[in-house]
């Protein structure tokens, strides 16, 4: 059984192979220790001069990696935590996603920057945040949230190796250990890939009737739409169609825009806080391109920072009940 | 001021930028530029006498008062004179403007100190490359007080990497007085990590270009990077109607002007000659510029090839 995580690392391992111009820049990322999560694991044994060691400088090391990657390297920079990405803010939105378009197409920035978002794991307020929602819609970044499907390791090799643009490649801490599901029937779920790259997922449950209701959700949140999914089809007869994009911005939303067209109803559910997130993009969206009305609710963490203790960070978070009642509400 | 067969082309250079700058400043209140622009009148001396030192394949990461730098560095006064009038022949096609510039290996950005991990990449994938270049970064006092600037330095000198840092200390950030925004000693901000510092009253475009000649064969050589202050004086307002500064202090330091200072070594005749043919091509730029074809809206692409 291959892991998210163990996957992630044998991508950097075959994207460091593949290219010499593949460098690895981060926090405690050597070995032994292999940075925070672990994803780092062996690379500096294996590739000593391309995976440097960096002071505790997230805007410093970002903007370094932009610098590289102008002048035709592939650098992958790690940032420990997601919370800490606002540190690297300013390279990100004010270099990194304006300089290639700023120069008419002179100049390119092939930067990935990963890091881990989202909770449940009791670090509280400042180290389980997912942040990525400040990084919607900036013109010029790509947005990418790995998922347990498929094969994650692919996700990111393309974003090292073929992108040409500063992609921000966001990586749920609790995904690392998850169990990766197959397109080939194994599990449970039918999945279908849409298009290649960074490809849409979606997945019913093997045999279910028609579907009445379609989620939308990314990273660790699939885990979450699919676990309820399930419990809904046994529990409550309620079959749904599970949309999991992984380009998050800009938006490709063709594969939901199908799934709406045929349930009506679409259930946005995201690890951020609500107001004035992706899903409330994804709701208005809906609205203004279907032809038809289409029902939607949300799902997102409450307006708050979030806490420590194991049952408020479970209060304030999205869950498998959450998910249930609302979706519920919304087929009723 | 000592004489040398570069003391013509040292005043060609600065004079370019100076008479560049000066028709800029003038075109404003007619309305024929639209934005903002951050002029170098007054601190040719710096850029003109800094990239003397440059080689091919040398790299410029500039800031927001980037002409100076970018004409000293070789760009086209064409080509910034269309860029800043907003025509399709711009650097950048209109999408830059007065500080976004990237042509060849020049580099500017509005965003204070934000250049600088730039520009510390951009060495550290020059060594990878053993292209044995330097990569010349320009800021001024003000942007001492961004943090990120201390990350930089850290990380150049751990990487014993070829930088060399000009900080042009006009005295003021804005409209503030130097005084009121900076603690402690400029070179010892760079001596802290291990970068040695040199400093000069940059009047003397020669003192300046010898210095930055001394001073690069040993970043050149993989070093590490070095750092050259040099207090210098903008005759013009930071922007453009923005000067809150005593004329007084500003007729002191036009007494002092770099620009006459050398002027006042070259015979008459070989000036007047130099003078003429410099406001020629000033004009011609600019009248070039200006019926060049307007920036199309139609030209405007969305990034990633998404509008969102």
């Amino acid at each position: 059984m291959t892991t998210v995580r163990e996957s992630l690392n044998e991508a950097l391992v075959a994207c460091l192979q593949e290219s010499p111009e593949v460098y690895f820049l981060g926090e405690d990322i050597l070995d032994p220790y292999g940075g925070a999560f672990k994803v780092a694991d062996g690379l500096s044994t294996q590739f000593s001069d391309r995976v440097i060691t960096t002071p505790v400088s997230e805007a410093g090391i970002v903007g370094v990696g932009i610098g590289m990657a102008l002048r035709g390297l592939r650098p992958v920079v790690e940032i420990m935590f997601g919370d800490f990405i606002t540190l690297a803010a300013d390279q990100l939105i004010n270099h990194a996603a304006k300089i290639r378009w700023m120069s008419g197409d002179a100049a390119r920035v092939p930067l990935v920057v990963r890091t881990p978002m989202g909770g449940g794991r009791g670090y509280g307020p400042t180290h389980s945040q997912s942040l990525e929602k400040h990084f919607l819609g900036v013109a010029g970044l790509r947005v990418v949230a790995v998922p347990s499907l498929e094969d994650p390791g692919a996700l990111l090799c393309n974003a090292v190796l073929e992108d040409d643009d500063p992609v921000l490649f966001v990586e749920h801490k609790l995904l690392y250990p998850s169990a990766i599901l197959p397109l080939d029937g194994r599990g449970d779920f039918d999945i279908v890939r849409r298009s290649n790259g960074y490809p849409d997922y979606q997945l019913q449950l093997h045999r279910s009737p028609k579907p009445s209701l379609t989620l939308v959700a990314y990273g660790y949140m699939a885990e979450l739409a699919r676990e309820a999914m399930r419990s809904m089809a046994y529990e409550k007869e309620i079959f749904c169609e599970l949309i999991v994009p992984t380009q998050i911005s800009p938006f490709k939303l063709e594969s939901l825009y199908e799934s709406a067209a045929q349930t009506k109803r679409v259930l946005v559910i995201e690890e951020g806080s609500q107001t004035m997130g992706w899903g409330a993009e994804v709701s208005a969206r809906l609205h203004e391109d279907m032809p038809s009305t289409i029902k939607v609710g949300r799902i997102g963490a409450l307006e708050m920072p979030i806490p420590a203790a194991i049952q408020l960070e479970a209060a304030a978070l999205p869950s498998v009940e959450k998910i249930m009642n609302m979706a519920v509400a919304l087929v009723a | 001021m000592e004489h040398s067969p570069e003391h013509a082309d040292l005043y060609r250079k600065m004079l370019r930028i100076r008479l560049f700058e000066e028709r800029l400043l003038d075109l404003f209140p007619g309305g024929q530029i639209y934005g903002t622009t951050h002029t170098y009148i007054g601190q040719e001396a710096n850029a003109v006498g800094v990239l003397a030192a440059m080689q091919e394949g040398d790299l410029v990461v500039s800031n927001h008062r980037c002409h100076g730098h970018f004409l000293a560095y070789g760009g086209s006064m064409h080509a910034l004179a269309a860029e800043l009038l907003g025509r399709e022949t711009g650097i950048c096609g209109g999408r830059g403007g007065s500080q976004h510039i990237k042509w060849q290996e020049f580099f500017a950005n509005g965003i204070l100190g934000g250049t600088v991990p730039i520009a510390v990449g951009m060495a550290f994938a020059e060594t990878t490359k053993q292209r044995n270049s330097v990569v010349f970064t320009f800021i001024g006092d003000g942007t001492l007080g961004e943090g990120v600037v201390y990350e930089s330095l850290n990380m150049a000198s751990l990487w014993n990497l070829p930088l060399f840092f000009v900080v042009e200390n006009n005295r003021y950030a804005q409209s503030t007085p130097v005084e009121l925004n900076l603690a402690g000693d400029i070179c010892a901000r760079f001596e802290a990590f291990g970068i040695s510092a040199m400093e000069l009253e940059a009047r003397d475009v020669f003192e300046i270009m010898q210095c930055a000649r001394e001073n690069t064969p040993s970043v050149r050589a993989g070093e590490g990077p070095r750092a050259l202050i040099l207090h210098t004086y903008r005759f013009a307002p930071h922007s453009k109607g923005d000067d809150t500064r005593d004329p007084k202090e500003i007729e002191q330091y036009r007494a002092q002007d770099p620009l006459q200072l050398l002027a006042a070594g070259i015979e008459n005749e070989e000036r007047q000659q130099i003078e003429k043919e410099v406001a020629e091509e000033i004009a011609e730029a600019y009248t070039n510029a200006e019926s060049d074809p307007q920036a199309d809206p139609e030209s405007l692409t969305f990034p990633l090839g998404g509008a969102s």
